[in-house]
């Protein structure tokens, strides 16, 4: 499992990638292997604010469809619309080509909430599996 | 709720990374590889299921055949020796008990196989209605495993493991005692996947044994190991229905279009008057094919909508892999069932555009109907 140390987690399976006051979020290559093949993203709408742990986008598999919370909280400044037309890459390249939009921070406590690499390797093995 | 049931191949499933869950009261495997390949290999190839879940009942005496002819709707007088026939099993109201297919032995013996979920109430049914019959029910389900061997390359894969010729078994029929990699089984040429392919009955002691000599076997020809997640994708885009689904004891099978399944005329059984009424009559709702036309995958109960109130819900939707497209089943307003009717499906409290299109979704070159 591939689980970058650069990188900051939440429990509900999304990385994010702190640069100044903007994260760019997505979804952890245990969570794409979780939902299988992804055919359908609803990807977040720009400039809409989301709160964090709410649903801010939606993933559908072939089987299921599946929320994904934002790991943090603000503005929505960028969103990915590759994974409109190509959902599949967030399969195949889920910390890059596969992110999915980019908040700019509303609340740097929301940051104090994140698993460290570790933590998050520590956190899916304690989930059982 | 009972703890999930495990086929003789639950250890065969964990060793080859079968991913685990639980499907009717049973744990199984919904994927391996992923449903996508998966599913391009029954379509392309073959793939190899675990169905042990599903039931088995042996009917057995001399009124065997009168039993049964009672029970469903299907004439199963029709049937002649090593012959299969698909029927649904009604209750007095029209509504589908469960939907099933039996196999003639002869002609006091008739195996009758039912879905997962269904056993204890089909069992139950099957009692109530036995009456001053002579007959003599044995559940066999436990007993009983099933590996159904699925795509293209199915009957070069098999003949690979036994004497029979299969090029003589033809659709729908079947062949007791066949041996197969050294084992005694039941072979049946018949499938939930809309490909040619093979049911194999044999004793749950033997299915690890089988399973392993039949995937070396078709090692060479690109056979995969399949779960649950295709085998459920295979049938939707075939159009075959799934109970819980497209049939229910809510649902008709003329509502469910597999009313071709019920003979009216046969003499009496379960439904008849009912379903007799509802063809005289017309039925008020129909299940028919859409795709969606806007942006969306319908799923299961997801409303459908026209003319500003809901006319239908969809009874299953998702991404179909061969057609590459986001279609779906539902149950409609008869008036909203012809082909190339528009309607909406409300996804997520918005209205996707969809319009009907014809059954089935995928056929394969040169099937017979």
């Amino acid at each position: 499992m591939n689980i970058p140390v650069e990188l900051k987690y939440s429990r509900d399976h999304e990385w994010v990638k702190i640069e100044g006051d903007q994260a760019t979020v997505g979804i952890t290559d245990y969570a794409q292997s979780q939902l299988g093949d992804v055919v359908f993203v609803e990807v977040p709408i720009a400039d809409t604010s989301v709160v964090v742990g709410t649903g801010f986008c939606v993933v559908e598999s072939v089987k299921a469809v599946s929320d994904i919370y934002a790991p943090v909280g603000g503005e929505i400044v960028k969103i990915n619309d590759a994974l409109t037309d190509t959902p599949e890459i967030m399969n195949e390249d889920p910390y890059g080509e596969g992110w999915i939009a980019v908040i700019k921070i509303a609340d740097q406590a929301d940051l104090d909430n994140l698993l460290s690499s570790e933590e998050y390797e520590k956190f899916i093995t304690e989930e059982g599996n | 709720m009972t703890e999930a049931k495990k086929t003789p191949l639950y250890e065969t499933h964990l060793e080859h990374g079968g991913k685990i869950v639980e499907f009717g009261g049973w744990l199984l495997p919904v994927q391996y590889s992923g449903i996508l390949e998966e599913h391009r290999a029954v379509r392309e190839k073959a793939g190899l299921f675990d169905v042990s879940h599903m039931g088995e009942v042996l009917v057995k005496g001399t009124d065997a055949l009168a039993f049964l002819q009672n029970l469903v709707t299907n004439d199963v007088s029709r049937l002649t020796q090593h012959k299969i026939q698909y029927t649904p099993m009604c209750y007095k109201d029209g509504g589908i008990v469960d939907d099933l297919l039996i196999y003639k032995q002869d002609e006091e013996e008739y195996l009758v196989v039912i879905n997962a979920a269904n056993i204890e109430k089909d069992w139950q049914w099957m009692q109530e209605n036995k009456g001053t019959f002579q007959v003599e029910l044995t559940n066999v389900s436990a007993k009983t495993a099933q590996l159904a061997l699925q795509g293209p390359l199915a009957q070069s894969i098999l003949s690979h493991l036994t004497d029979t010729n299969l090029e003589e078994l033809a659709y729908y029929w079947f062949l007791p005692n066949v041996i197969v990699a050294g084992k005694e089984t039941l072979i049946s040429r018949t499938g939930y996947t809309g490909e040619d392919g093979f049911e194999i009955y044999c004793q749950a002691e033997d299915a690890a044994e089988l399973w392993a000599a039949i995937m070396a076997a078709g090692k060479p020809y690109g056979l995969l190991p399949v779960g649950l997640g295709c085998r459920d994708t295979l049938r939707f885009e075939a159009c075959l229905p799934l109970y819980g689904h497209e049939l229910s004891k809510d649902i008709s099978p003329l509502e469910a279009g597999i009313g071709m399944f019920v003979k009216l005329d046969k003499g009496e059984f379960n439904g008849q008057a009912a379903l007799a009424e509802q063809k005289k009559n017309g039925v008020k709702r129909k299940i028919v094919g859409f795709v969606v036309t806007g942006r969306g995958i319908a799923r299961a109960e997801y409303p459908v909508m026209a003319e500003g109130r809901r006319i239908g819900t969809v009874t299953t939707g998702t991404y179909a892999p061969t057609l590459e497209k986001n279609i779906g089943l539902a149950l409609v307003e008869t008036e909203f069932a012809k082909v190339g009717q528009e309607f909406a499906i409300e996804i997520r409290g918005k209205n996707v555009a969809a319009q009907v299109i014809p059954k089935p979704f995928y056929k394969r070159e040169g099937q017979q109907v």
